[in-house]
C-alpha cells in the first residue's frame, strides 16, 4: 500500500475512524498520557448508542478540565470536586438526558469526596468517569488520595508514608459499600486489552443509565507519565505492576448487588 | 389555597419561588431558615418538580449551578454559616452568567455565632463575598409580604441579567408570621436560553465554563461583566422613602431595621421631630444618588443596622461631607430598641450636634 495515496480504494476495509463525538483537534495532553484515551473512549461509546446529542458531561477541574475541546457534546465546568453535585442537577432537571461527570482522583476522592459518595448514595441516574492517575497532574504532580504507598511526589518526596499521610483510598470498594449504586468497576489503560476492557466498561455504564438503571462509577486507572516521572512506556509497567496490585481490576458491582 | 393566608417569612419565599416557576430547589438544614427548606421538600414534589436536601451547602450551590445550567429556575437558600460555604458557587455562577436565586436568612455570627436575627452578612453580599470581579444582585425585603413578592422577581431578575440574585433577609423576618396576598400571575416570562445544555441537537455543542487561561480572554470576560453590572447599576436601584418630603433627619435602614426605624420616627414626628427613612430595597445596586440627595436637605443621618455598622460604609460614600451621620447598631443577634433609635433622632435634630460619625 503506498503511503502517499490519501483516498482510499475501492477495495481498503476501514478498521478504523475517529469517532463523530471526538473533536478533530491537536491534544493538549501531555505524550503518553491517559486521559486522551479516555476522552476517545467516551467517544466511541457515545457513538455506537447513538447519544451524542442528547449526552451533556460535567468536566473536572484537573487536566481534563477542557474535556469542551474534545468532545462533541454541551459540557459544562464544575468547581472543583463539585462535578457530581453538578451532574445531579443537571440530570434531575432533564431526566432524559445522558450525563455523566469525568472527573480525576483529586477532583473525586479529595476535595468532592462528600458530593461523590452521596450523588453514589443517592443512586442518582449518572454515569461517573473517573481517572485515577495516582496524582494531582495539573497542579504539578502532588499527593493524590490514590497515590501509592511509597511513591514520591511534590508533596511526598520522600515517597508517600502511610504513617502520616494515608494509604491509597480504593474508591470503587468504598462505593460498593452503599446500596444504591448500580455498576461499579476498575479497569486500566495497560494495553489494548485493558482500553477494550474500559470501553466495555463504559459502554455498560453509559447503556445502563439510558436504561434508568441508575448510578454508575468507572474507574481507570491512567497513565500520568510526566508526575509518575516516568516514561510513556514505563508508566503503562508503573500501572501494571504498581498500581493494580493496590487497586484490583474487576466488576464490583452489577446489576446493583455487589459481585462476590 | 386562599390567596390571602397567615404566613411565616420562610413558607412565603418557598411559596413565591414555587409561583416563580421555580422548578428545582436544594438545601441544608440551618436555623432560622428550616421552615424554607421544609416547605419545599413538602411542596415541590407536589408540583412535580425536584426537591434534594442536599450533603452540604457546597452540594446545594453546586446542584443549583447543574440545574440552572440546563435552563430551568433553581434556588438553595441557607442561613449565615452556610451562606459562607456556598460562597464559592455564587462566584462561579456569576462568572458563567448564570441565573440563580440564593437566600440568606442571616443569623448572629461571627462563626458559628447564634440563632437569633443579624444583618452582619451584608458585606458578604454587596461587595461580592466569594472571589474575583463580581456582583450579586441583592433585594432586601422587610415584611413577609416582600418576602413572597421579592422572590418572584428575584426570578426575572435573574433571568434578565443573567445573574445570581441574593435575598438578604434575617431570622425574624423569616420566622415571623403576618399576613399575605398570594402572587396570582403566571410566572414570570423566562427569556430564550440559548446557551443552556440541553444536549446538542441540531445545533454546535454549548459549553458553560468560567475558565479563560488567556488573560486577554479573562479580561474581555470581566469587562463584560462590569458592563452588565453598570446596567444594573443604572436601572435596577430600588428603593422606599417614608416621610422624607420634609425630613430635617433621616434614618437609613433596611430590612427588620427598617421596621424599627419606621417605628421610631413615628415617635418622632409625634414629638415634632421632622423624621423621615429611606430604606433601600435593592442593596446592591444601591440607592447611592438618592442618598447623596436627601443629605443635602437634612441635618443629619441615622444609620440602623443590626450590625457593626456595614451598610453604614456606602451611606458614608454616598454622603461624603454633605451632612453628618451617625449609627445605631446591635450584633451578636441583638435587635436595635425603638426607643434607642428615637434618641439618636433626637440627638441629630439638635441643631449644634458635633462629634457624629461621618
Ligand atoms: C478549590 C480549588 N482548590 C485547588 C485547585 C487547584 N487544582 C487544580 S487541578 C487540581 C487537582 C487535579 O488533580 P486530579 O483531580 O487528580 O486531576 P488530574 O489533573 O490528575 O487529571 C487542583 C488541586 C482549584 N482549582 N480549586
Ligand atoms: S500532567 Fe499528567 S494527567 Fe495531566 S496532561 Fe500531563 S500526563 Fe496527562
Amino acid at each position: 500500500m503506498s503511503t502517499s495515496r490519501s483516498r482510499p480504494k475501492k477495495t481498503d476495509r476501514i478498521i478504523y475512524r475517529r469517532p463523530l463525538s471526538l473533536v478533530d483537534r491537536p491534544t493538549h495532553f501531555c505524550p503518553g498520557c491517559g486521559h486522551g484515551t479516555a476522552h476517545k473512549l467516551i467517544a466511541e461509546v457515545l457513538d455506537t448508542l447513538k447519544i451524542r446529542e442528547k449526552t451533556i458531561g460535567v468536566a473536572p477541574v484537573g487536566c481534563a478540565v477542557m474535556a469542551y475541546y474534545y468532545l462533541n457534546c454541551d459540557i459544562s465546568e464544575a468547581a472543583h470536586g463539585r462535578t457530581p453535585a453538578v451532574a445531579t442537577g443537571i440530570k434531575r432537571c432533564l431526566p432524559d438526558r445522558i450525563v455523566f461527570s469525568y472527573q480525576g482522583d483529586g477532583d473525586l476522592a479529595a476535595i468532592g469526596m462528600a458530593e461523590t459518595i452521596h450523588a453514589a448514595n443517592r443512586g442518582e441516574n449518572i454515569t461517573v468517569v473517573f481517572v485515577n492517575n495516582s496524582v494531582y497532574g495539573m497542579t504539578g504532580g502532588q499527593m493524590a488520595p490514590t497515590t501509592l504507598n511509597g511513591q514520591k511526589t511534590a508533596t511526598s518526596p520522600c515517597g508517600r508514608d502511610s504513617r502520616s499521610m494515608g494509604t491509597p483510598i480504593r474508591i470503587c470498594e468504598l462505593l460498593n459499600t452503599l446500596d444504591s449504586p448500580w455498576h461499579i468497576e476498575r479497569v486500566a489503560l495497560d494495553g489494548p486489552a485493558g482500553i477494550r476492557k474500559a470501553r466495555k466498561a463504559l459502554l455498560t455504564a453509559f447503556k445502563g443509565q439510558m436504561e434508568g438503571k441508575g448510578y454508575s462509577l468507572i474507574e481507570i486507572l491512567s497513565p500520568c507519565p510526566i508526575h509518575m516521572r516516568l516514561t510513556p512506556r514505563d508508566a503503562v509497567r508503573f500501572i501494571k505492576e504498581g498500581m493494580i496490585p493496590a487497586f484490583p481490576l474487576g466488576v464490583f458491582r452489577k446489576e446493583g448487588k455487589p459481585v462476590t | 389555597m386562599h390567596n390571602r393566608v397567615l404566613m411565616n417569612g420562610n413558607d412565603a419565599i418557598g411559596e413565591g419561588a414555587i409561583r416563580a416557576g421555580c422548578h428545582a430547589y436544594f438545601g441544608y438544614p440551618i436555623t432560622p431558615q428550616n421552615e424554607l427548606t421544609s416547605y419545599m421538600a413538602k411542596h415541590m414534589p407536589e408540583h412535580g418538580r425536584v426537591f434534594i436536601q442536599a450533603e452540604s451547602e457546597v452540594a446545594a450551590i453546586n446542584m443549583v449551578f447543574g440545574a440552572v445550567v440546563t435552563g430551568k429556575r433553581a434556588m438553595t437558600s441557607s442561613s449565615s454559616p452556610g451562606i459562607s460555604l456556598k460562597q464559592e458557587g455564587l462566584s462561579y455562577l456569576a462568572a458563567a452568567e448564570l441565573p440563580a436565586v440564593v437566600v440568606n436568612v442571616q443569623r448572629g455570627g461571627p462563626g458559628l455565632g447564634n440563632i437569633a436575627p443579624s444583618q452582619a452578612d451584608y458585606f458578604q453580599a454587596t461587595k461580592g463575598g466569594g472571589h474575583g470581579d463580581y456582583h450579586l444582585i441583592v433585594l432586601a425585603p422587610n415584611s413577609v409580604q416582600e418576602m413572597h413578592d421579592f422572590t418572584i422577581d428575584a426570578f426575572a431578575l435573574a433571568d434578565r441579567y443573567r445573574n445570581p440574585v441574593m435575598i438578604l433577609t434575617d431570622g425574624r423576618l423569616g420566622q415571623m408570621m403576618e399576613p399575605l396576598v398570594l402572587y396570582k400571575g403566571a410566572p414570570p416570562k423566562s427569556p430564550p436560553k440559548p446557551w443552556s445544555l440541553t444536549g446538542a441537537r441540531n445545533r454546535k455543542p454549548n459549553h458553560i465554563r468560567s475558565l479563560l487561561l488567556e488573560v486577554d480572554a479573562l479580561e474581555e470576560r470581566n469587562l463584560i461583566l462590569q458592563a452588565k453590572y453598570k446596567t444594573i447599576l443604572a436601572e435596577l436601584v430600588g428603593f422606599d422613602e417614608y416621610l422624607t418630603q420634609d425630613a430635617q433627619v433621616l434614618a437609613i435602614a433596611y430590612g427588620s431595621s427598617a421596621r424599627i426605624a419606621k417605628g421610631a420616627v413615628d415617635q418622632a414626628r409625634a414629638k415634632g421631630i421632622k423624621a423621615g427613612l429611606l430604606r433601600p430595597i435593592t442593596l446592591w445596586p444601591f440607592p447611592r444618588a438618592r442618598i447623596r440627595q436627601l443629605a443635602a436637605k437634612v441635618k443629619g443621618i441615622l444609620v440602623v443596622e443590626m450590625s457593626a455598622g456595614q451598610m453604614l460604609e456606602d451611606v458614608q460614600l454616598a454622603v461624603g461631607e454633605r451632612s453628618p451621620i451617625a449609627f445605631e447598631g446591635r450584633m451578636g443577634g441583638a435587635v436595635p430598641e425603638e426607643s434607642d433609635v428615637l434618641t439618636a433622632l433626637q440627638h441629630l435634630n439638635k441643631p449644634t450636634r458635633k462629634g457624629a460619625r461621618s
